[in-house]
């Protein structure tokens, strides 16, 4: 069958219907953990199997605050293969190409399903090779947490990652030798999954502050290492230098002026891609000149938003994940810089999530077409290539949410009459922002007003669809293959699109 | 207006394809010192093709072609010309090779509107400035820094005064002729601060644009070259003033304490005729 934007999913499957359609459907919970054991130390990955009794068909979770230096899913899936289990579901918030042992275990046919919010490299293209015996299920940051409190990810057992535990079990990721700064992705795993283990390296008799309360915790791993905190570090965390990126950035940050949106106590999420880091800087430079400062910055927390709220220029902080050293000192060490979960964040059913409350965000796009719909899931020849993580969720939340994004990349223009996939549904993009121009979506007439007179170079969609192809010619459209690898799943938990074979 | 010349390499398709995003007025595809020696048959024709198949209609394009005593200039000229782009930059211009360069375009397309843009870069050249501004097509001059320090054996430096007579020289000629006068590329890339107080210096000293060398620089360029708010707002009140009192047949006048003159009416004429022409400004805003 067709969900509402005329994207093809299974007969059985919940349709996607509109952006605000979880206010029709109530919030349902399962019961938090309620634990009455002790926390139990161990110090092998052998012995704490031997704790754990793992069966075929679980559901095991993980997080991905350490990023690319995380060796806890490494370790764990380098286990599941010795027990030679099978059926299995994991978890992951994201998925890097550094993680090897799951790519193992997939390899290995262990794998039955796979939930996650953003993943690429490697096992991104096993499991085009259809290695996984059910399918790979895409969320948004916020969905993950929703469908874990909604039991619809049922975690068996959530390993988590823990820079820093003390003998109480109670856990950080502020302190320890693999510090990452703020553990968000992580606590519905920790407050939602059956059993709970706390992985880490570091001991202390005390923490400054606990992220993960012992009162959830069922055991904890000690070993030598869980990784290396370099490399949390994220590839897309550089300010560009590349030309027709600081022309997209700077026209982004003329746009918010025209449009009086950096003004007094505004909120603001940037993300961290290279044009993203742009627009934070010609924005604070704005701020600096204008003597304007801010109510919030929330999302990845960057180094750019750190000498920010140190400068008086942000008054808060709302990190659900640091994405370098300096974010991860600064929730340690600065009481405005505050970590919060990912259902604080965007769950759609949080009584208020940070998402709802900002003014604008900056999101990229692989793809965008004439409704505005944005692809970040796939390229255009339908390989997977990243996700939404709070692509969606902010999109969604924000008063107003911009795509910045060239308009021709490697050749290829990014306009499209039919997305590849869609990650983000229309009805919450209200502005692209690209070198040629700017569009905004007819359905924002408010946006459309407030523009009339401008200097801006403002185009239709349509325009911006027929420049790009005097320029590049029009592509050929590419037939998706079958079989189904995957589905797109909306933060409400229906099903937004389907991922096929490339 | 050419307030900003934009040097762009003629061997990166991607770069050609965004020539027009930039906002500079002028764009030079570099087949010269951008290009290395295997890739050069493979830029002339990338820089044909986009020349042929891109409108770019908001910006000049130029090309620089490579030296005419080079074996490749020929070839240049010959693909270039039936490419049509507004202008051929002459590197290590002298008049002997500005002429040259007319002789074979004669040659070639005796009817070409193809206009020169020569770069003197050259002691030789900077003497023979007066001269090659008033051969035929030539419509600005491109003074090279780099180059002419070094055929100087000297040393450059970022505030410039060992360039300060060649830079004046060709600003001065270029005006005698009424023709553009650029001045030479800043080359460090990361200084903003630098390269604006160059850019103001070149434009005291004459100079009616700047060669950029990578795009990130235009946005200063151009906020130099270009007639400030306050410059506008002064040269309208003078022309206002001096024609009020021409209708009354009084001469010379003060204005804010400072004597008001002919020339210094027709600066502000002419300074309000570029703000016109750059849309800063209209007549119809007076009435």
């Amino acid at each position: 069958m067709k969900n509402s934007l005329s994207r093809d999913i299974l007969d059985h499957q919940k349709p996607f219907v509109s952006v605000h359609d979880y206010q029709n459907h109530p919030h349902q919970t399962i019961a938090k953990k309620v634990k009455t054991e002790h926390v139990v130390f161990v110090y092998t990955i052998e012995e704490l199997m031997r704790h754990l009794n793992l069966k075929n068909g679980m559901c095991f979770s993980f997080h991905h605050h350490l990023r690319s230096g995380d060796q806890v899913i490494n370790t764990v899936c380098n286990e599941l293969i010795k027990q030679n289990l099978a059926d299995l579901t994991i978890a992951p918030s994201s998925i890097f190409p550094t993680y090897h042992g799951l790519y193992d275990l997939i390899r290995n046919r262990q794998v039955k399903t796979i939930h996650t919010n953003y993943l690429n490299g490697p096992i991104a293209t096993l499991i085009n090779q259809k290695y996984l015996s059910d399918y790979l299920y895409m969320h948004t940051h916020g969905g993950r947490a929703r469908a874990i409190e909604w039991g619809e990810i049922a975690i068996d057992v959530a390993f988590l990652a823990t820079p820093a535990v003390d003998k109480q079990g109670n856990g950080t990721g502020r302190e320890g030798k693999n510090a990452c700064g703020t553990l968000g992705y992580a606590i519905s795993d920790l407050e939602y999954a059956k059993t709970v283990v706390l992985v880490t390296d570091t001991i202390l008799d005390r923490l400054q502050a606990v992220d993960f309360d012992a009162s959830y915790v069922d055991y904890v791993l000690v070993l030598d290492s869980i990784g290396e905190a370099e490399g949390i570090v994220s590839g897309t965390t550089k300010l560009t230098r590349d030309p027709v990126g600081l022309k997209i950035a700077s026209q982004t940050v003329a746009l918010l002026d025209e449009l009086g949106m950096i003004t007094p106590h505004f909120s603001m999420q940037t993300g961290a891609g290279g044009i993203s880091l742009a627009v934070t800087e010609f924005v604070k430079q704005r701020m600096i000149q204008n003597k304007i400062t801010a109510r919030f910055a929330s999302g990845g927390i960057t180094k750019s938003y750190v000498e920010m709220l140190e400068a008086g220029l942000v008054e808060a902080l709302y990190d659900v994940q640091c994405f370098d050293l300096d974010a991860a000192l600064s929730v340690k060490n600065n009481a405005n810089h505050h970590a919060m979960s990912a259902s604080e964040y965007a769950n759609p059913y949080h009584p208020n999530p940070i998402v709802n409350d900002l003014d604008f965000v900056i999101l990229g796009a692989t793809e965008i077409d004439l409704d505005f719909n944005v692809n970040v899931t796939t390229d255009s020849f339908g390989k997977i290539i990243g996700g939404s993580g709070g692509h969606a969720d902010t999109a969604a939340g924000a008063k107003v949410a911009i795509i910045t994004t060239q308009l021709i990349r490697s050749r290829l223009p990014i306009i499209k009459k039919r997305l590849t996939t869609i990650t983000t549904p229309g009805d919450s993009i209200d502005i692209l922002v690209c070198e040629r121009g700017i569009a905004i979506n007819p359905k924002r007439q408010d946006l459309i007003q407030r523009l009339q007179g401008s200097n801006l170079p403002l185009f239709s969609m349509e325009d911006l669809y027929h420049l790009q192809h005097q320029l590049t010619g029009i592509p050929k459209e590419l037939p998706h293959k079958e079989p189904i690898i995957g589905f797109v799943i909306y933060r409400d938990g229906s099903v937004l699109d389907t991922l096929y074979q490339y | 207006m050419r307030r900003s010349l934009l040097f762009l390499p003629g061997n990166n398709p991607a770069i050609l394809n965004n020539a027009d995003v930039f906002d500079c007025d002028c764009v030079i595809f570099d087949l010269e010192d951008a290009v290395s020696i295997d890739e050069k048959d493979a830029a002339r024709s990338l820089v044909v093709q986009a020349l042929k198949t891109f409108e770019h209609t908001k910006i000049e394009r130029l090309v620089r072609l490579n030296g005419v005593d080079t074996s490749l200039f020929q070839a240049d000229l010959a693909a270039l010309l039936e490419a049509k782009p507004d202008g051929l930059m002459i590197p290590k211009a002298t008049v002997e090779t500005i002429t040259s360069v007319n002789q074979q375009i004669d040659a070639l397309d005796a009817h070409s509107s193809i206009l020169l843009f020569p770069l003197v870069e050259s002691p030789k050249g900077i003497l023979e400035v007066q001269t090659i501004a008033i051969l035929p097509r030539v419509k600005g001059i491109l003074f090279g820094g780099e180059d002419f320090a070094q055929s100087m054996q000297i040393e450059r430096t970022k505030e410039g005064w060992e360039i300060f007579t060649a830079r004046s020289l060709v600003a001065m000629a270029c005006k005698a002729a009424n023709i553009d006068a650029f001045d030479t590329p800043f080359t460090d890339t990361f200084d903003e601060v630098g390269l604006r107080k160059d850019a103001l210096l070149a434009k005291q000293l004459g100079m009616s644009g700047k060669a950029c060398i990578h795009p990130n620089q235009i946005a200063v360029v151009q906020a130099v070259f270009s007639p400030s708010e306050q410059a506008i707002f002064q040269a309208r009140r003078i022309v206002k003033a001096f024609e009020e009192h021409q209708k009354q047949n009084k001469g010379v006048f003060s204005l804010d304490g400072k004597m008001v003159d002919k020339p210094i009416y027709e600066r502000a004429k002419h300074l309000l005729e570029e703000a016109r022409q750059l849309g800063l400004w209209r007549e119809s805003d007076e009435k």
